[in-house]
């Protein structure tokens, strides 16, 4: 079988791979570019394990052809951090412990940015239908929920730094 | 699978028309990624439709609003003139899934993919919605109920795409809203829905009137007789239960262990009277 070229943008990074027209886009991120950070859970758009951003816009990676992302720009879990310093959610995250296997994380992390990006001080209500989309079997949802909120609070106050730095 | 993204609607319709095997339309993939990786079906080619221009648009014209079929129903709820035009469109398109499904999902595809519980439908039919579908025969315009033929199956013809959905202009004091009964309060399929448009005429009685039900029949189905009921009235309590009666009357669900006849036949008449009443109040301006 042919395979379809494509040529996309990972992270800010140009890549180009090729895969079979079946393939998703967590197919190709997994198993031809090396970034196991999405996970498959259920592979039917139903747990979000595998959520990243495409174009801006928080999908399920299992639900999207890898063919569909030419020209697009793809965001995932790897690209979230600064070099070594981690996000405000994922410092939380560990802080609060709001893991223990950890195969859901990378999907709740891309899921609550794509939340804090749009909205810098959501209530309680506000991040659990945000994160509806995003199954966890082990955590009981509380402590993602309070790691979420707090690492609002971290980026609000980041915020408010830099706007004083900037008008000092 | 030979993967197509033509860049304009010929070529998708010869794409279409002119495919030996099994070929199937993909716009936000919701529904179709999950039936290839059930192996529910075996495609020889996708035709992604997305990159044609304009597909991933709103417009909001003299006539009514213009769909695009690939725009996400996220985008709906984002659209201000839309929302507050057809709220109860917006609404029922938006009950779709988690965020990451609103991402993607279409009303077009909700609509083609036919089943009897798609969420936007009722409401689409009640707003007398129509598919611009384009195909070898040309261009047509065909009233949403007039698609779906049955659960999974539709009245468009090999090589048919529908490129939008649109609504019509709306005259003044007019609402609409689409109400469903979910066992819990987010992420799931309706058990049974109800979607009602209505315009109000002097001293706020009802002129028309449209009332759909979704989930509680092969197809969702419009009931003229429950719009009938409630045309002429200021949605007292007795024209409310008259119109719960023919929508009752207008139930043929199935069975299953998310509802039984009984359960289904009963909400479907609530959710009518309510949405009725949020339609109403919704025309005098008030939510």
């Amino acid at each position: 079988m042919k395979g379809i070229a494509v040529s996309t943008t990972v992270n800010g990074d140009a890549v180009d791979f090729v895969c079979d027209g079946r393939e998703t886009l967590l197919d190709v991120l997994r198993n031809h570019l090396g970034l196991i950070g999405a996970k498959e859970g259920c592979g039917t758009g139903d747990c979000g394990a595998c959520s990243v951003m495409f174009d801006g816009q928080l999908v399920c990676s299992c639900l999207v052809l890898g063919a569909e992302a030419e020209g697009r720009e793809i965001e995932t879990v790897e690209g979230m951090a600064d070099g070594d310093k981690l996000h405000p959610l994922q410092k939380r995250f560990l802080e609060k412990a709001a893991l223990q296997c950890g195969v859901c994380t990378p999907g709740f992390l891309v899921a609550a940015k794509a939340l804090l990006d749009r909205n810098d001080n959501p209530s309680e209500s506000e991040i659990r239908y945000a994160l509806a989309g995003n199954l966890c079997r082990c955590t009981g949802y509380d402590k993602i929920v309070r790691a979420v909120s707090a690492a609002a609070g971290d980026l609000r106050r980041q915020q408010k730094a830099a706007a004083r730095r900037k008008a000092g | 699978m030979r993967y197509e993204s033509p860049t304009n609607t010929r070529e998708a319709v010869a794409l279409m028309a002119g495919a030996k095997g099994d070929a199937y339309l993909l716009a936000g993939g919701t529904d179709l990624l999950v039936r290839m990786r059930g192996e529910f079906i075996d495609p020889d080619l996708v035709v992604d439709i997305k990159r044609i221009p304009g597909i991933l648009e709103i417009r909001n014209t003299a006539s009514g609003f213009s769909i695009g079929a690939g725009v996400p129903c996220g985008a709906l709820g984002r659209d201000k003139a839309l929302v507050r035009h057809w709220p109860g469109v917006v609404e029922s398109a938006q009950l779709i899934g988690s965020d990451q499904i609103q991402g993607r999902c279409t009303i077009a595809g909700n609509l083609c993919n036919a089943s009897p519980a798609a969420d936007s439908v009722p409401a689409l039919v009640a707003a007398r919605a129509k598919a611009v579908v384009v195909g070898p025969g040309g261009r047509r315009r065909v009233a949403v109920e007039d698609i779906v033929t049955g659960p999974g199956t539709t009245s468009l013809g090999k090589g048919d795409i529908v490129m939008a959905i649109v609504l019509p202009k709306r005259p003044p004091k007019s609402g609409d809203a689409y109400l469903r009964f979910i066992p819990r309060t987010e992420m799931d399929i309706a058990v049974c829905s109800a979607g009602v448009s209505l315009t109000l005429g002097p001293r706020n009685v009802v002129k028309q009137a449209r009332v759909a039900l979704g989930a509680v029949a092969p197809t969702v189905v419009l009931v003229p007789k429950a719009a009938r009921a409630i045309v002429g009235t200021r949605l007292e309590d007795d024209a409310l239960m008259k119109l719960a009666a023919a929508c009752e009357a207008a139930c043929s669900p199935i069975d299953d262990k998310r509802g039984t006849v009984e359960f289904r036949t009963e909400v479907a008449g609530v959710l009518a009277r309510r949405a009725a009443a949020i339609a109403y109040d919704r025309a005098r301006g008030k939510r």
